[in-house]
């Protein structure tokens, strides 16, 4: 018990400064009045120029919020929110409109240089490509401040942009595509995005293109009270790939702040999405004062036949995260994968899982799902696998792992599994672990210290999933996964 | 090189007192053979020595190179070269051996103020020892421990004594479970790492193993006392005799 005890202690004196980009960027912005209100949407709707039947989408959206309430069912705690204490909208003054590299503020930059994102193009020398190719759509506050690498992209016929410029630019796909996965109604804080969304990404791939590099949007929330609502739209037309990555951090302050995400992925025949996640939201200080509330609705359809969409989240950031990545299987044969790791440690609270949802004939879904508590932390999976009548030959495997460091910490795994369909199979699979003194003590005599041999010992609990990200990603969230379960840098 | 003096040693949680009163010295270059009956306290010696915190010392001193590392962490007595082979080594699920072996080699020269080693050098190093211990390239990418036979565990035991180069090794029964073909190459690697600046402790049963690996000191601990201390024919002695009139001397 010692050595493991002493491993508890610090964790537990987690604190602020084991958060890295928790520093804040003094740049004048441009906001709208705190609160919420027909013209406040009317405001974030004209200064992105939208058209407007998005501005009647959005009315809409906001009646319908109006009217609903909060979901309490997710194994979280916290104090009300008041929504007209948050400032919906904050853009860097010298954000608008589109920009090229060189137009860009030079703060925003550096900033982004300081969170190790890489805004600069790579020129490619005289036919040698530059390995490890990343274009970067940069999210600061409520709007898109730059988009690498799109005239490249164009040319293999990729659409990659902030999704106002989608908006204004490709009116007909979004009009096509938005609300479909995520219906406007799906609940609390997806209606609430839907009247307020201010910027995300826009990703098109079209027929049989695999796309040439890795996507990715970073985003950072900068602004004080401010809430940041992003909207994410792919799609992959017919025999199309795209891998995505998505990275997100937020200055550590003392009081809450909201993330109201909604992503919806749409797979059209034989295409393939690849959607990897590094959150790393501002979690809080050990007391579990501050960090952002992370509400989450992230959908994936794989809509027709032989597609495949596959979630792939590394969750370390947030004070509360409630986060269900998922899947409708509707196309026959097709296929959807939910690999996490959710490490809580603090006070942080995590409720995240999945749904694979088997509509078509011959679907197939695989969960993986690694849950590391630490700290004083709650870490809950809820995850719910169903097979629709008509799912003929539908088949499931989950696997939930739970490692629990120290005593005050909990695990909770939630599987819900309902079948209409007598030729279902679905497997579950669910074990829980603590990292032994044995363990420790044995790495620790071949000289790792107490936080080296947690650190190895995790990231071999979280190796399988670990696989799954993109090459260039999976050290760094090695690496993450060690500074969240890091107490005193010893 | 290690001087154990009056070591009372019991157990932290209950206080059951398991060493009661070791004295010892290991000069370099020694190789000291422990027998004794099971229980009778060898493995806890080996713990204490390494540093597990599962034991409380009540009295005594263990001097390392003429300083007391009762007070150095369990990390920082590796570092400082004491090795133990474990008699049940334990499993560290998803993490490769050769990972593995490359963390702790670095952790130790980080200790020491060394630089990393360069992934080619690590690699030639591994090569070459594993190659001398038979230990083969799918079992350095297999999770460490995880599913390896008793044989194979002990080898990757001798393996990282031979990458990680300690100054003190103890051995703890790393020669049960093992087949006689692979307690020779065993042996032959435990002497390959003979020099006189490296000592060892060998912890065992049988007699067999100290034919390969040739003790100069025998001990005989019995109920946390060594109670005979002899040449490697004291070795041979119990072997025909067993322990009783050791034993019963000691009650
Ligand atoms: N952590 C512990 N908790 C409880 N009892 C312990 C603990 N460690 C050792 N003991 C007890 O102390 C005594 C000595 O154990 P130890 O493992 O040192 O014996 P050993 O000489 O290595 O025996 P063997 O030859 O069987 O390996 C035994 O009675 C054992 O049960
Ligand atoms: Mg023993």
């Amino acid at each position: 018990m010692p050595a493991v005890q002493e491993t508890i202690d610090r964790v537990r004196s987690i604190d602020v400064d084991q958060y890295k980009y928790g520093f804040f960027t003094d740049i004048e912005s441009d906001k709208a009045p705190k609160g919420l209100n027909e013209d406040i949407i009317r405001f974030i709707s004209a200064k992105k120029d939208e058209p407007e039947w998005m501005l009647e989408w959005r009315l809409d959206a906001y009646r319908r919020w109006l009217t609903m309430t909060e979901p309490t069912w997710a194994r979280v705690e916290y104090p009300p929110i008041d929504f007209n204490d948050i400032y919906y909208y904050s853009a860097p003054k010298t954000a608008a409109g589109p920009k090229s590299l060189d137009e860009v503020d030079p703060e925003l930059l550096e900033t982004y240089e300081k969170l190790g994102i890489p805004l600069r193009e790579q020129e490619i020398l005289a036919g040698v490509e530059p390995k490890n190719r990343v274009a970067v759509d940069a999210v600061f506050d409520s709007v898109s401040v730059v988009t690498t690498f799109k005239e490249e992209l164009k040319k293999a016929g990729v659409i990659f942009c902030s999704i106002s410029e989608a908006m204004r630019e490709h009116p007909e796909l979004v009009r096509k595509y938005l609300g479909t996965v995520v219906p406007v109604t799906d609940n609390f804080y997806a209606t609430l995005n839907s009247a307020v969304f201010t910027d995300g990404s826009f990703v098109y791939v079209p027929e049989g293109v695999r796309c040439p590099m890795e996507l990715s949007t970073y985003f950072r929330i900068n602004e004080q009270n401010t809430g940041q609502f992003e909207r994410t739209l792919i799609i992959a037309d017919k025999g199309a790939y795209v891998s995505y990555l998505e990275g997100c951090t937020a200055p550590q302050r003392d009081e809450n702040q909201l993330h109201a995400a909604v992503v919806e992925l749409i797979a059209l025949d034989d295409a393939e999405i690849k959607y990897s996640t590094v959150q790393n939201w501002y979690p809080g200080d050990s007391e579990g004062k501050g960090g952002i509330y992370n509400f989450v609705t992230k959908r994936g359809d794989c809509r027709g036949k032989n597609s495949k969409i596959s979630w792939t989240q590394v969750e370390t950031g947030s004070a509360i995260t409630w986060k269900y990545p998922s899947c409708i299987l509707r196309g026959d044969n097709s296929r959807g994968e939910f690999y996490s790791i959710a490490v809580s440690n603090g006070c942080q609270q995590i409720d995240s899982g999945t749904k694979m949802m088997h509509l078509g004939k011959n679907t197939s879904s695989r969960i993986i799902s690694k849950g590391i508590s630490a700290g004083r932390s709650q870490n809950t999976y809820r995850g719910l696998v169903s097979a629709h009548r008509k799912a003929s030959n539908a088949r499931n495997f989950t696997q939930c792992d739970s490692l629990l460091i120290g005593q005050d910490c909990g695990a909770h795994t939630v599987p819900y599994i309902e079948s209409k369909n007598a030729t279902a199979v679905f497997e579950h699979e669910a074990t829980t672990s603590k990292i032994s003194d044995d363990q420790m003590f044995y790495c620790q005599q071949r000289g790792l210290s107490g936080e080296e041999a947690v650190a190895l010992i995790v990231n071999g609990f979280v190796k399988d999933v670990i696989q799954q990200l993109p090459m260039e990603f999976a050290v760094e969230a090695q690496k993450l996964i060690s500074i969240s379960l890091e107490g005193s840098v010893g | 090189m290690l001087e154990i003096k009056n070591l009372h040693a019991r157990i932290a949680d209950d206080g059951a007192e398991i060493l009661r009163g070791i004295d010892l010295t290991v000069k370099p270059g020694e190789v000291h053979a422990i027998m004794g009956p099971n229980g009778s306290g060898k493995s806890t010696l080996s713990y204490i020595l390494a540093g597990k915190e599962d034991y409380e010392v009540t009295e005594g001193d263990i001097l390392f190179n003429g300083e007391s590392i009762l007070e150095m962490a369990p990390e920082e007595r590796a570092s400082a070269g004491v090795f133990l082979a474990f008699q049940y080594p334990i499993e560290i699920p998803g993490v490769a051996t050769m990972t593995f072996l490359k963390t702790a080699m670095n952790a130790q020269r980080k200790a020491r103020g060394e630089e990393e080693l360069s992934t080619p050098e690590f690699m030639r190093r591994v090569k070459d020892k594993a190659g001398e211990l038979q230990v083969t390239m799918d079992m350095l990418k297999r999770p460490l421990n995880v599913g390896f036979s008793g044989g194979e565990k002990k080898r990757a035991e001798i393996l990282q004594m031979a990458l990680l180069e300690p100054s003190l090794c103890v051995l703890d029964e790393t020669d049960s479970g093992l087949d006689i073909d692979a307690l020779r190459v065993v042996a032959d690697g435990v002497n390959k790492l003979r020099s006189p600046e490296r000592s060892s402790i060998v912890i065992t049963h049988y007699q067999r193993l100290l034919d390969h690996i040739v003790p100069d000191v025998v001990h005989v601990l019995s109920k946390g006392r060594i109670v005979k201390t002899g040449g490697k024919e004291l070795a041979l002695e119990l072997e025909k005799n067993g322990y009783a009139e050791f034993v019963g001397a000691a009650a």
